[in-house]
């Protein structure tokens, strides 16, 4: 359990230096509510759009008065469309993110929180409306949902790997999964399919202890998940390196793979990087991708 | 017990436990090692995964050795392992000891004590009566000296070789009846007498003799050939090739004895004696007092150099050098013949020969000298040398010493001299009187034939007869002699030639020259030269071969040196009578060493008392080193060495390797702090407390200075002596503590020149309470062993116009935390003066460079990180009034240092206003 409030502060220190990330608008059909967006085309907004003549279902407030008298007929004011982006999170709380190598490195979570909740900040910067996937945190703006995020993000899950929720990703909006997915992929498939179907794009940052990638053992060895439910004995663990790495590397070609089949973007980071590398990369995901 | 080879054991039934060893092994080899549980989110990846192979389970076989041996060792270590385990002697009735205790057995003579302190072990475990005899130092006693062996056992140190063998020792023991049995600790060397001592031994019952055959060598004395020292030496005719190295030892110019030099001499296979020769300089070889073999420690490893090695240097000066004559006419001939063989012999014109300070100067029918050489010879004899002057025509002719006795002449002379039985003259030419009891000559046989024709005749004065030292039969002096300060002068009364006399012709001029040690020769057994001298022992060997002073012994006759057969009587050493010098030594120029046979009665032993030596504990400790390794092994076959702590190991190993450079950017540091800003430095003494107060003691002064003055100091820092740079720091506080250790020589070198440059150090023995100064504290002992090498110039109590006491503030006291007027600083130059009108001394050049006192001054400026003040001063009111004056004296030294003189020339500031017309 984190303190909510040093993770507010943490996340919005790493978030200072960037300009405020604006995401790409992408045509929403029906989530449409006003933003910060202007869509190059007439709609509800508060700058204009263009002038056109009136038509007979316009009220007669509607009319331009001012450009009226210059002709004759009458027009009416159009605004432009601005709506705002909404962007859904997972980050993923499960106890095999808790791990960390040594003292001096975070844990997994510790970093996939900030770094969280740092994108949440720049995007809320920017006008967008955030929240969390599943139905706890509906996409929202403003400071105070950064203060519950943060709060919900803290909470520690109880499973032993986490799997992604795909409720409450509302269609054609934006999504970002943070967990380590070492998990069953099963979820994740499921997850990011259902996810492309709805029109939903986003990134999958991978967040690895760098022991992980490493697997320095040796001698009889029994591994334990984090929880201590999986367990795997092994007589000689340096014997078992050379597969466990294409394991691993298996796993991250799979995501890679269902990543650009479903439209979206992947990513490893590992605890002993600098925090704000991996903060630009999904400042670079989160703008640039269409 | 059970024996194997030199190995017993007290428990043998604990050895068959060693059967058990194959079925520790089968367990062993059974039990893989343990799992280390590690959590790890990968493991999801892992599952499935299966081993290679299953071999990886069993122990490998070292790992198993070495757990096979730690139990192996434990078995063998509780069976109670002895190593030369010793079998009881046994026996009953008296015993009794014997040791030849002479110089041979002096290389392990703590073997012998220990063998004979085994055997009386023994003796006191079968309760038999002992005695234990030193053939060399037999007891008086009517009786064998039978006792109780623990009563030896207390006198085993005292007991001591003797550097001679065995004497007279068979009728002493059959003076003195009994029944024993004989335990003979034998040197290993034949001497005169043992076969007939080992018979009437063994008429007394069983003789079993321990005795190890050992190469035993000795020096026989050096002797003089042709220009090189003979080095000989001879041992046991036994053994291989062998090379020894004798030196020859003795005094340096600076008068410490040293190796001059030397030489290895090689023994052949199966040769008694080998030699080697050794060319010095004569200043060198002059320097020689002894030879030593190298590495040996006995007395016949040491000989005594003695006049024989000597060679005095004579120089010869005849007057009549512008008459070209036959060489039998010379006056220096027979002086040259007798002394050619014996000394070296310097020509030349006086005033050389004296620079090159001889021993002996001969004037040879000179009459006149030259007023200044005269003087130089007068010195020179007055400093230790020696003139001999031989009378002649010249000498008659002139009027030297005629009415006062001249310093360069022992008698007055009567003019003319007087020729007895030539062809113009009555009576028949004399013969000389025998020597007198206390001349120098006495015990010289007078041959017939020396007659004296002419002489020259000494006035009769009141010290005549003093100085004769040989006369012609009718009472006329032939010889006299003057002490003059340490030198002494001697005349002849007839020509150095056979002109006057044939003295010069005979064997007794070349012996009365050696009385006189004008030369100097080895002597020999038959030497006549000896008879009625008596020697006074100077230096003596004891067994080992050390030196021992002999003046407390007594003395010897010239017969007994002649014989040269030391004895308890004539201990070999060095002997002196006048100015001559005889070296007895143990071994002499023939003397050959016999290795002791025994018949086959008699049961020889080794020496070897090889004590038993348990070897349990070395055993248990090697079954815990095994153990050790095999917890280290265990750990990295079971992998857990390697993972992740395993990284901080390998931090650890590399911080070690790469600590200099950790040192020398540390050292970067320590002069960035040092230098930023004025920084007051403290020596660190090791002793924490006090180096915390002295830190305290100096940010307090360092705030006080902060508050009070422009000097703005920054932290203080404790600085050591060994490592840290001094230049750095104007002021140094060094708190002395009793057990402080002492500078290395390079920490010295660096406080030198720091206080040679300017800097200052305040010595604080913190003891003002209990010591005044100088006075015997711990930590004034400590300061002054410290101080001995440091660079202080003469130091004085602060007086009281010094400019301490005014650089800043005016102080008359100098308070710590104790307030000792005892303070004491660089003494003013001798040439200080109050000038006329002045307040002040003119003392305007310097710094002190140190203050020395024991008022604690630390403790009164102490603060805490706080700024609280750390201990009391004094009480109440005074305490606080103490305490104020201690930081004003602070700050007065700081100044000072910091100023320098600055306040001293103020006082020429009256003067300077009236130079310049004020």
């Amino acid at each position: 359990m984190t303190e909510p409030l040093a993770l507010r502060s943490d996340a919005e220190a790493l978030a200072a230096p960037l300009p405020p990330l604006l995401a790409e608008a992408e045509h929403l059909a029906t989530t449409v509510l006003l933003g910060d967006h202007g869509r190059k085309r007439a709609g509800t907004g508060d700058t204009f759009w263009q002038y056109r003549p009136a038509q007979p279902h316009d009220s007669a407030r509607q009319i331009d008065w001012r450009r009226s008298a210059r002709a004759d007929a009458n027009f009416v004011q159009d605004k432009e469309w601005q709506i705002a982006q909404s962007i859904v999170l997972w980050v993923d709380q499960a106890a095999s993110m808790r791990f960390s190598s040594d003292p001096d490195l975070t844990t997994k979570a510790m970093r996939a929180r900030l770094l969280g909740l740092a994108t949440a900040i720049l995007l809320v910067r920017g006008g967008e409306r955030v929240g969390l996937t599943g139905l706890r945190l509906p996409p929202r703006r403003g400071r105070g949902q950064l203060m519950t995020m943060a709060q919900l993000l803290s909470e520690d899950g109880a499973a032993d790997f986490g799997a992604p929720e795909p409720q409450g990703m509302l269609p054609h909006s934006r999504a970002l999964f943070i967990s380590d997915f070492l998990g069953d992929i099963t979820a994740v498939e499921e997850a990011l399919t259902r996810a492309a179907d709805r029109g939903i794009g986003g990134a999958m940052l991978q967040i690895l202890d760098p022991q992980e990638e490493a697997f320095p053992f040796d001698g009889r060895t029994i591994f334990e998940s984090m929880t201590g439910a999986l367990t795997h004995e092994t007589l000689k663990a340096k014997d078992l390196r050379d597969r466990y790495l294409d394991r691993l590397a298996a796993r991250k070609d799979r995501l890679n793979t269902l990543a650009r089949a479903t439209g979206w973007q992947f990513q490893t980071h590992h605890t002993n990087e600098s925090a704000a590398n991996a903060l630009f990369w999904l400042f670079g995901a989160m703008e640039h991708q269409r | 017990m059970l024996a194997l080879g030199p190995i017993g054991f007290t428990a043998p039934w604990v050895l068959l436990g060693l059967i058990a060893l194959p079925i520790i092994w089968l367990l062993l080899r059974a039990v893989p090692p343990a799992p280390i549980r590690r959590r790890f989110p990968g493991v999801a990846l892992l599952l499935g995964l299966a081993d290679d192979d299953s071999q990886t389970d069993r122990t490998p076989w070292w790992l198993l050795l070495l757990r096979t041996l730690a139990i192996a060792a434990v078995i063998l270590g509780f069976a109670g392992p002895v190593l030369n385990p010793q079998n009881a002697r046994d026996g009953s009735g008296d015993l009794v000891i014997v040791l030849d205790g002479s110089w041979a057995g002096a290389a392990n003579w703590q073997d012998r004590i220990d063998r004979v302190d085994t055997l009386l072990s023994e003796a006191a475990r079968l309760d038999r009566r002992v005695a234990l005899l030193n053939l060399n130092n037999l007891p008086p006693d009517a009786d064998l000296p039978f006792s109780a062996p623990m009563d030896w056992q207390d006198r085993l140190p005292n007991l001591q070789p003797f550097p001679w063998q065995p004497q007279d020792v068979v009728p002493w023991l059959e003076a003195r009846p009994g029944q024993f049995e004989t335990y003979w600790i034998s040197d290993g060397l034949d001497w005169e007498g043992r076969t007939a001592f080992l018979a009437a031994l063994e008429d007394r019952g069983n003789v079993t003799v321990f005795q190890t055959p050992r190469q035993v060598s000795g020096l026989r004395p050096a002797r003089f050939e042709n220009g090189e020292v003979i080095v000989s030496a001879t041992r046991t005719p036994v053994g291989l090739d062998q090379e020894i190295t004798v030196a020859a030892v003795g005094l340096d110019p600076a008068g410490v004895e040293r190796q001059l030099a030397t030489v290895p001499v090689n023994f052949p296979a199966g040769e008694a004696s080998a030699e080697t020769s050794l060319v010095l300089p004569p200043e060198l070889r002059n320097r020689i007092t002894r030879f030593e073999i190298d590495g040996q420690r006995s007395a016949a490893a040491v000989s005594l150099a003695d006049d024989a090695l000597r060679r005095r240097e004579v120089a010869l000066i005849a007057g009549r050098d512008d008459r070209e004559g036959l060489d039998l006419l010379s006056p220096l001939y027979y002086l040259r013949e007798a002394l050619e063989p014996t000394a070296d012999i310097i020509d030349g014109a006086l005033t050389d020969i004296l620079l090159a300070n001889p021993d002996v100067i001969v004037l040879a029918d000179v009459a006149n000298l030259a007023a200044v050489e005269a003087d130089a010879l007068e010195d020179w004899v007055n400093s230790g040398g020696m003139l001999l002057r031989f009378a002649g025509p010249r000498l008659a002719a002139s009027d030297l010493g005629r009415n006062n006795e001249d310093p360069l002449l022992p008698v007055r002379l009567r003019s003319g001299g007087r020729t007895v039985g030539g062809a113009m003259s009555w009576g028949e030419p004399k013969t000389l009187a025998p020597f007198a009891e206390d001349s120098p000559f006495f015990g010289l046989p007078i041959p017939d034939d020396v007659s004296v024709t002419s002489q020259v005749m000494a006035q009769p004065d009141p010290t005549l007869s003093d100085r004769v030292i040989a006369q012609l039969s009718d009472g006329t002096p032939l010889v006299t002699r003057k002490l003059s300060g340490a030198g002494q002068v001697v005349l002849f009364h007839v020509t150095a030639n056979a002109e006057w006399s044939s003295l010069p012709l005979s064997g007794l001029f070349v012996q009365m020259l050696e009385r006189l040690a004008v030369s100097t020769r080895a002597i020999s057994s038959d030497d006549a030269a000896l008879e009625g001298t008596t020697w006074l022992p100077r230096l003596v060997l004891d067994g080992f071969g050390d030196l021992q002073d002999g003046s407390t012994l007594q003395g010897v006759s010239g017969d007994a040196i002649a014989a040269m057969q030391p004895s308890a009587e004539l201990q070999p050493g060095l002997y002196a009578s006048e100015d001559r010098q005889i070296a007895v030594n143990v071994v002499g120029p023939e003397t050959t060493f016999t290795v002791a046979q025994w018949p086959s009665s008699v049961t020889v032993e080794g020496m070897e008392a090889v004590a038993e030596t348990p070897l349990k504990g070395w055993l248990l400790a090697a079954a815990l080193t095994f153990m050790m390794i095999d917890v280290v092994a265990s750990l990295a076959v079971g992998g857990r060495l390697r993972g992740p702590r395993a990284d901080i190991a390998a931090a650890f190993l590399v911080a070690l390797t790469l600590s200099p450079e950790a040192q020398a950017q540390s050292s970067d540091e320590f002069a960035l702090r040092a230098t930023t800003e004025v920084v007051l430095g403290h020596v660190l003494t090791g002793d924490p407390e006090i180096d915390e107060i002295a830190e305290a003691g100096l940010r307090g002064i360092s705030q006080t200075l902060f508050r009070r003055t422009a000097i703005e100091p920054a932290d203080p820092i404790g600085v050591n002596l060994e490592t840290d740079e001094l230049a750095f720091f104007p002021f140094l506080y060094w708190p002395i503590t009793a057990d402080q250790a002492l500078p290395s020589r390079e920490a010295y070198a660096k406080l030198n020149t720091y206080l040679r440059t300017g800097g200052m150090i305040m010595f604080d023995t913190r003891d003002a309470d209990s010591a005044r100064f100088g006075s015997g504290s711990p930590e004034g002992r400590r300061l002054q062993a410290i101080a001995r090498s440091l660079d202080i110039p003469p130091i004085e109590p602060i007086p009281s116009d010094h400019v301490l006491t005014r650089t800043f503030y005016l102080l008359q006291d100098f308070p710590g935390r104790y307030a000792s007027r005892d303070v004491w600083v660089e003494a003013a130059p001798p040439g200080a003066e109050l000038v006329e009108g002045m307040p002040f001394r003119n003392l305007n050049d310097g710094v002190t460079p140190v203050i020395i006192g024991g008022n604690d001054w630390a403790r009164a400026w102490a603060i805490d990180e706080n700024g609280r003040l750390m201990f009391p001063v004094g009480r109440g009111r005074s305490g606080e009034r103490q305490r104020e004056i201690a930081l004003r004296f602070g700050v007065n030294v700081i100044m000072h240092v910091l100023t320098g003189n600055y306040k001293s020339d103020q006082v020429h500031v009256s003067d300077l206003l009236d130079r310049l017309g004020q």
